[in-house]
């Protein structure tokens, strides 16, 4: 039998994020005679205007109105999706703040499977679903078994399905009555910017990006003085804010800035997901790091497997000499 | 206030190649550096500053084998009040939800108004501080990256969202909250510290103390299974620079001229 599969969307401003037409094109990866329906939860005229924008993918689009739902907030939501939802739902979201924050939860609450952070779907048997999942920062992969037959909430990873332009006019269906009485111990307050600092490292064509494998925060001079000698910027992975050698504001990432640099110079960088997703627009990349098995060496397109604390300041040197 | 904080025994990724097995059944454990899930770390860093601020205790759980024991020890050292290690052989083969089953179990017996996890382990699952709210009936909030006690019944939390912005909320006590890298600065420990808690006892809880059997943990109860461990492969990847460093380096150099990358 097909299966019918719901799609939760994220939307922002009155436009479906990105991820939702990755996920129409994930759930027919499940099955593709199944029947697909997207979930827009919001209020208001953003709402209208996010049911169109999946209009165009999506055969059915359920919306769901409320004044609690004007923002994102995954207890909302999925007190929301719990009163609409058929039992033995089998729903799709994004592997994103919101799909974090709303499917292991929701598929408790469903008493279905949970599968987080997809990257591979490889079909049906029987009532088992087959899946491909990363462990270890990329550095291995698994495959999953999903067992159906209670349903199943599956965040998929941004990024791993292609949207697709097969246009369709879909149905919009007023679902809000049935949206019941929403009820959440946490309210959404208010969101903060990230902070500004002193260099816009979106602004640079060349970064040289620090991460982890720098060790030391005296060692930040290696990656600077290579960026003096050549032109370029500093940014850097996560680890290197967290620990507060560097501004928020130099951390390349889905929870930092999104760079378009024409080269880009990772030292010590594993290649994260989270940290690959900030770097758009196909530059050139040159990553250094000692492990020869460094998932960023299947994005960079040179590789060089050595230590970066003794290959940089040879390269810097190398460099002034030259001028 | 009474926090709870649920850790994790995990190798050390930026230590370690990660290798699969011949069998591809597991990972190649034998030479691994294990330490605790760096997550975790900060969220038991936050519980301390919590007690140290308003009073309570903070205890750390695990779902783990007898080595795990070390990291137990590790956040006591740091400051954790207590350690409990839930430790069974028929917990093994259990999915996030059997996780958060055994973790459930063992916070029924106790009071908590504040239950922490890391955000992520090293599965990236992100999973089991979610259903653990869903199961207690508790509000939940992921990504943490900021926690402000405004009363013993509410506090206010920053949730780090996408570009590094912070989605500010107040949420209920108790709850359940998942903790991002960054929130503090955890402390050192040193091995005069983890010799200070060395001979702590340490309880360990089983399946039957808890109440659990095979209907709802360990591989019988699970609807999510790993069948294997794989390296895909991945087109053609990087071209990979080799030779002398000199040889390395002028190869580089050229390279990057030709891509505009020197100025
Ligand atoms: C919700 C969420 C959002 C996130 N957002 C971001 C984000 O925006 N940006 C981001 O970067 N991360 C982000 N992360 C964190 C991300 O998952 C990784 O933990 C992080 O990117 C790892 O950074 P890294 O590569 O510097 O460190 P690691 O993964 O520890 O890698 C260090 C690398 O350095 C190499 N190395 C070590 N020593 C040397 C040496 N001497 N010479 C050469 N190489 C060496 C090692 O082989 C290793 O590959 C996020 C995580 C979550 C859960």
């Amino acid at each position: 039998m097909a299966q019918h599969i719901f799609v939760c969307i994220a939307h922002k401003n009155g436009a479906a994020e990105d991820s939702a037409f990755e996920l129409a094109v994930a759930a027919k990866a499940i099955d593709s005679g199944a029947g697909v329906t997207a979930l827009v939860c919001g209020d208001g005229s953003e709402l209208d205007s996010a049911c169109q924008s999946v209009a165009g993918a999506y055969a059915e689009v359920w919306k769901i109105g409320n004044p609690a739902l004007a923002y994102p907030n995954a207890e909302a939501i999925r007190c929301t999706l719990l009163n609409i939802l058929p039992k033995g739902a089998i729903v799709l979201a994004a592997h994103d703040t919101l799909g974090m924050d709303l499917g292991p939860g929701l598929s408790i609450k469903l008493g279905s499977a949970f599968v987080p952070d997809v990257v591979g779907i490889e079909g049906l048997d029987g009532n088992d679903l087959k899946l491909i999942r990363q462990e270890f920062g990329g550095q291995v992969s698994t495959h999953i078994r999903c067992d159906l037959t209670d349903g199943a909430v599956i965040n998929i990873r941004s990024g791993s399905f292609q949207a697709q332009d097969n246009p369709v006019s879909g149905t919009i269906v007023d679902k809000s009555k049935d949206a019941g009485d929403i009820q959440a111990k946490r309210r959404f307050m208010e969101v903060v910017a990230a902070e500004v600092g002193d260099v816009d490292i979106t602004k640079s064509d060349v970064l040289v990006s620090v991460g982890r494998g720098i060790e030391d925060q005296e060692n930040i001079s290696i990656a600077q003085e290579l960026a003096d000698a050549i032109g370029a910027v500093v940014s850097c992975s996560r680890p290197i804010v967290d620990a507060k050698w560097l501004e928020k504001s130099r951390q390349v990432g889905t929870s930092g800035k999104t760079v378009k640099p024409k080269v880009y110079i990772a030292l010590g960088i594993s290649g994260s997901f989270q940290h690959m997703g900030g770097l758009k627009g196909n530059p050139f990349i040159v990553a250094i790091n000692k492990n020869p098995k460094a998932p960023i060496f299947q994005a960079a397109d040179i590789g060089i497997a050595q230590n970066l604390l003794e290959f940089v300041p040879e390269l810097t040197d190398k460099i002034k000499e030259m001028k | 206030m009474e926090i709870l904080v649920c850790v994790k025994r995990v190798p050390d990724t930026a230590e370690n190649e990660i290798v699969v097995n011949s069998k591809g059944s597991d990972i190649e454990r034998g030479d691994l550096v294990y330490s605790v899930n760096e997550w975790d770390n900060y969220a038991v860093e936050e519980a301390i500053q919590i007690r140290d601020n308003v009073g309570g205790t903070v205890t750390v759980v695990t779902v783990g084998d007898d080595e795990s024991e070390e990291v137990l020890r590790r956040e006591m050292a740091m400051g954790a009040d207590k350690g409990i290690l839930l430790s069974d052989d028929l917990f093994n083969g259990s999915d996030g939800k059997g996780i958060a089953t055994i973790l459930k179990a063992e916070i029924q017996k106790g009071k908590y108004d504040l239950i922490m996890t890391g955000a992520l382990a090293d599965d990236g699952a992100g999973q089991v501080g979610g259903m653990l709210a869903a199961m207690l009936d508790l509000p939940y909030a992921s990504l943490v990256n900021k926690i402000k006690i405004v009363s013993d019944k509410m506090i206010r939390v920053g949730r780090e969202i996408e570009g590094g912005n912070q989605e500010i909320n107040e949420i209920d006590l108790p709850c359940v909250l998942s903790i991002q890298t960054g929130i503090n600065e955890p402390r050192y420990v040193g091995i005069r510290g983890i010799r200070k808690v060395a001979s702590v006892e340490i309880p360990v809880h089983k399946a039957g103390d808890l109440g659990l059997d095979g209907t709802v943990v360990g591989a019988s109860a699970a609807k999510v299974k790993k069948v294997d461990y794989f390296v895909p492969s991945m087109g053609e990847g990087a071209e990979m620079l080799e030779g002398s460093t000199d040889e390395i380096v002028d190869k580089l150099i050229e390279l990057l001229k030709a891509k505009g990358g020197i100025k």
